[in-house]
């Protein structure tokens, strides 16, 4: 398909007309900074560009259009009711720097979140300011950095399963933590006699996603939360998989001490082709006031926002964080209520546990045991010689399914990770073990239609390692395209 | 209602297959020491319920009236077309993953390419990644690549024409790394050059610029960019982007890597969220910079598609080694910047750009002849569409009241900076603010500041 | 995967660089096994010459489109020279990992830390293992 550079048309656009507009005299006060340089956007009319974006958009797979069980990552449906709600121009309409007292609706939405989510997980205090998981990994991380910086101890270890998500090492090590791999044991879980061999003074934190990246829940977390307190550490708790358990265990009763939510993935909010997210953390009480700023605070019977927090790690954002994600996610939980999230987390892992039945009786294998929760990871390591898990996610599009996740977790080798989410009915999840089982068939009998696949797609598939060798990052008028 | 289809006949069906005796007992191999309570959340409510209960809560928000917002400081009420809710709001994009699998993204992914494209130009540069947070993140990332590129580095120079709250958030960052940052206070609502030259030494990895100053005045930084090369440092500009349609780019300049908030590209104020951080840079620096980066190749046929590229910068990949550790970032938002860029076109944002000066300068003549008001700087610089006065009155005041009659006076700087005069306020007009929008303002805010003397 | 080649002659260490010395001076690579764990090759960043490193510190990176794999420097010593025809042509390290593949040359400072690494025989036992 064309680039909408190369739809243009010299003196198009899709604005004609904007009354304000002065003529260019007020231009010439630029001088010598006036700009020189050609200004190359796309020039098109408003039709124009209403067919490229709508051509684009047929160009996708959304959870809209398809089954979407990639793991990790929480695909299920997006309620319409809070996209409604994030379009009212009460909340759009308000700049982030005006007053507190004309601020009074967009503080009650973050203090009830903050106050909902804590409940959720069982934490004291939480800040809606993380735009991501990963920002709130940081954020905890620097939380966790600023309460050893104040015990006086040197503490420079992050302790991370092999298991982890990467974003964790990297979170760790942009506050300047050393990160330390824990394996797994055989069962996929951490184990206390394992742990003992890392877990000591030096030790600041250990992350963990419970249930795992593996979808198995750590069954001695307990053990493991007393080590990591015992030896003077924090247990944090990324909130990846809070799907599997919300409304039934809260982080904090397991004995986490900082987390952090996903709520694009548990709390329904659209993933957006990658973002927006947002990454709320929550802490216990010890850990509140290194919270970063400005907090939403009740004062005379009001809210407001304060930064008189002169322990906190500061500010983390231009302003408060991706407040419309926020908003989509308050909706949510009171569309749910406290039985509806329970319900919710249930039926995740029931659908998990489900298609999982189908797939391992149809011949595929799963490393690792234990019953799963709402995810699980299979290999496809008995695959015939020259067949890999990679194809296998190429002929589940030409079925028109979204691939599941691959080659992650780490530890798995061939890795598929199947999440199918609440959402999905059981008709859907038994079309799709079908299909899955189809294509070991055909692994066996027909290798090429893998090998080949996607053929169904507006492009087969693409050379990523010339993309890599022979960098194209962006059309320019005097370059490649 | 939790927005699943199960019937209790399929619950039944599917507790049967795995066996299990009812949806607690799915959770039976837990420790039972883990299993709490439920949640003491309120709800359930239904969707009627819901939208009334959020159109009264939205209503405790004193939103602006229509043309009556004068407060920037990085969220401007800029104009945004209908065409970009209605091409974002397209289910298909907004409910997609991130785009790993290529085949069945190229939507996506082609729209993040042209939007790079579109970054590149706007800001003079070679290479822009797929989006940051908002434009304090993107800049403290700028900061970080820096240090990468320079290796062995540890002090970074900051002017005091970068927005207050991005300053803030780049000292809580560098808290915990092995990094310096020297703030150069702004001289006369500029950069002090002399300053900023004297001051770069071999230990500098970067000298940061805000352009336009957060201020409004726009500065040639060519000097700056030239005494940041000869001792071997980068110069990063963080920017209004509106303001680029018509002013010389920091690339024409010799900047090395530029950042910004893309929220006057088509996001709505939304109380500071969600913006669009972006970030673009020179060729050389492509491997150290942070985030998704989309690149064309071919597939086995020929034919051009699009993929994320140069993936083993990126924490799934190099973990802890990564060039950051951002993986979720604001793709929805940059989609809505590129649909707004490919709407306007050069011609369209100029328009813009020009409208936003335009008013600017009413606004400006307007709020100076009120009695008592003076500018705050007075370099005679070339400006956009921001900039400071003294009010003969606390500029938290006039704030504050003005709010309760559906006006954003702008945004006292002492709210930006501890130790701002207190008469100190901040103002900005776009294309929103109508010439009688304007006139209607002065009024009310002449009114304002009788009453408050 | 392929049969791996494994030359006899060269030293190797557990990271799977190879190591082949000519007087005073190591030239050093990756091995044919690392080559083929990676894949196609698109892009070797390498020291500049004049580092100095001790033995096994990180001195460059070899990457695939999926993956990234540190190299470590196998002696410690002065770099003296290094490929600079990988930077327009990664793909030699996939066809000649031993050959026009060389990453780069090190003055080597110590020559008992050759006792450190394997060879041929030694590092063929190490790629069963892993296999």
């Amino acid at each position: 398909m064309k680039l909408s550079f190369e739809k243009s048309r010299a003196g198009r656009s899709g604005l004609d007309r904007l009354d304000t507009a002065p003529g260019d005299e007020v231009l010439a006060e630029l001088g010598d900074l006036l700009r020189t340089g050609e200004l190359f956007l796309p020039q098109m009319s408003e039709l124009e560009t209403v067919r490229h974006y709508t051509a684009l958009s047929r160009r996708n797979m959304g959870v809209d259009t398809d089954f979407y069980p990639l793991g990790s990552c929480t695909m299920k449906y997006n309620p319409k009711v809070n996209e409604v709600i994030a379009a009212m121009p009460g909340f759009t309409g308000l700049h982030p720097l005006a007053p507190a007292a004309a601020a009074g609706g967009w503080l009650k939405v973050y203090s009830d979140l903050e106050r909902y989510l804590a409940d959720i997980t069982g934490m004291d205090a939480f800040t809606l300011h993380p735009m991501a998981g990963a920002h709130g990994e940081l954020t905890g991380m620097m939380i966790v950095k600023a309460f050893c910086g104040g015990t006086g101890e040197s503490r420079t270890k992050v302790l991370v399963p092999d298991s982890a998500h990467g974003t964790n090492p990297a979170s760790a090590a942009l506050c300047g933590f050393e990160v330390v791999n824990v394996p797994s044991a055989e069962d996929g879980m951490i184990h206390p006699h394992t742990l003992a061999e890392y877990v000591g003074s030096d030790t600041a934190a250990l992350m963990l996603t419970n249930p795992n990246t593996l979808g198995i829940f750590e069954q001695h977390i307990r053990r493991v939360a007393d080590m990591v307190h015992e030896a003077g550490g924090l247990l944090y708790y990324d909130g990846a998989n809070l799907n599997a358990i919300a409304g039934r265990v809260k982080p904090g009763d397991m004995g986490f001490d900082v987390v952090h939510l996903n709520l694009h993935k548990t709390f329904a909010t659209p993933h957006g082709g990658g973002g927006p997210g947002s990454g709320p953390v929550g802490v216990k009480g010890r850990l509140a006031e290194f919270l970063p700023v400005p907090r939403v605070e009740e004062k005379d019977g009001a809210l407001t926002l304060s930064e008189d927090f002169p322990r906190s790690i500061g500010r983390l954002s231009g302003f408060y964080g991706n407040a419309l994600v926020a908003l989509k996610a308050c909706a949510y939980i009171l569309n749910l209520g406290p039985e509806g999230l329970a319900e919710m987390s249930a039926l995740a892992v029931l659908n998990a546990r489900y298609l999982l039945g189908l797939l391992t009786s149809g011949g595929w294998t799963l490393p690792y045991g234990a019953p799963c929760m709402h995810e699980f990871v299979l290999s496809g390591e008995d695959l015939p010689e020259g067949v890999h898990t990679m194809d296998v996610a190429k002929r589940l599009i030409d079925a028109g399914y979204h691939p599941p996740t691959v080659y992650f977790p780490l530890i798995v080798r061939e890795a598929i990770m199947i999440e199918p989410t609440e959402t999905e009915s059981p008709e859907k999840l038994e079309e799709f073990a079908g299909v899955m089982n189809r294509i070991l068939g055909e692994a066996r009998d027909d290798p090429d239609v893998l090998k080949t696949a996607p053929s169904t797609t507006p492009v087969s598939r693409l050379d990523e390692a010339l993309a890599a060798r022979e960098l194209n990052l962006a059309c320019k008028r005097n370059g490649r395209t | 209602m939790a927005f699943v289809p199960h019937t209790a006949e399929d619950v039944a069906r599917l507790l049967a297959a795995v066996g299990a005796d009812s949806l607690d007992g799915l959770f039976s191999h837990l420790p039972g020491d883990v299993v709490s309570a439920a949640a003491a959340v309120p709800g359930p409510m239904d969707e009627d319920g819901l939208l009334r209960h959020f159109r009264t809560v939205s209503g405790r928000n004193a939103v602006h009236e229509a043309g009556m917002c004068f407060a920037g400081a990085g969220a401007y009420d800029h104009f945004i077309p209908a065409a970009v809710d209605a091409l974002s709001g397209r289910s298909e994009f907004l409910t997609a993953y991130t785009p790993y699998q290529p085949e069945l993204s190229q939507g996506w992914l082609q729209a993040i390419y042209e939007y790079q494209s579109m970054i590149v130009s706007l800001t003079g540069m070679d290479v822009a990644n797929s989006s940051m947070y908002d434009g304090a993140t993107a800049l403290y990332e700028a900061v970080l690549m820096t240090l990468r590129v320079t290796r062995n580095r540890h002090r970074v120079l900051v002017s005091g024409t970068v927005n207050p709250l991005y300053r803030t958030v780049l000292r809580s960052y560098a808290a915990n790394l092995a990094l310096e940052i020297t703030d150069v206070p702004m001289k006369d609502g500029t950069d002090d050059a002399d300053r900023l030259r004297a001051a770069v030494d071999d230990g500098t990895s970067a000298v940061v610029v805000g352009y336009p100053a957060f201020t409004g005045s726009l500065a040639d930084v060519s000097h700056l960019a030239e005494a940041a090369h000869d001792k071997g440092a980068l110069l990063v500009a963080s920017v209004y982007p509106t303001a680029l349609a018509v002013a010389k780019s920091p690339g024409e300049m010799g900047a090395d890597i530029v950042v910004g908030d893309g929220q006057p590209f088509g996001m709505p104020l939304s109380w500071g969220g969600p913006y669009l951080g972006f970030l673009a840079a020179r060729d050389k620096y492509v491997r150290r910079m942070p985030g998704r980066i989309v690149g064309a190749t071919v597939d086995t046929r020929g034919r051009r598609g699009f993929v994320l590229t140069l993936q083993t910068r990126e924490q799934h990949i190099r973990r802890e080694k990564a060039m950051s550790n951002i993986c979720s970032n604001q793709a929805h938002t940059a989609l809505r910047a590129a649909v707004y860029l490919t709407l306007l076109g050069p011609s369209g944002l100029r328009k813009v750009a020009a409208a936003c000066m335009g008013n600017a300068r009413e606004l400006k003549e307007r709020v100076l002849a009120l009695e008592g008001v003076t500018p705050l700087y007075r370099n005679g610089l070339p400006w956009f569409n921001e900039f400071a006065v003294r009010l003969p009155a606390a500029a938290e005041r006039v704030v504050q009241s003005l709010s309760g009659k559906g006006v954003l006076a702008g945004v006292p700087l002492a709210r930006l900076a501890a130790g701002a005069d207190e008469g100190a306020l901040l103002l900005a007009a776009t294309e929103k603010n109508r010439r009688d929008d304007i006139a209607r303002f002065a009024e009310m805010l002449s009114k304002t500041l009788r009453e408050l003397r | 995967m392929g049969e791996k080649v494994v030359p006899d002659g060269l030293y190797y260490t557990k990271e799977h660089e190879w190591l082949r010395v000519e007087g005073d001076v190591a030239t050093i690579g990756v091995t044919d096994h690392a080559q083929q764990e990676l894949g196609d090759i698109t892009y070797v960043e390498l020291p500049d010459p004049g580092t100095v490193f001790h033995q096994f510190e990180e001195a460059g990176v070899v990457e695939s489109v999926k993956a990234a794999s540190d190299v470590y420097c196998p002696v410690s010593g002065e770099v003296t020279k290094v490929n600079m025809e990988l930077a327009d042509d990664p793909v030699v390290v996939n066809a000649e990992p031993y050959d026009g593949g060389w990453l780069f040359k090190v003055r080597i400072e110590d020559p008992t830390e050759l006792d450190n690494l394997m060879g041929a025989e030694e590092y063929k036992l190490l790629l069963g293992e892993e296999e």
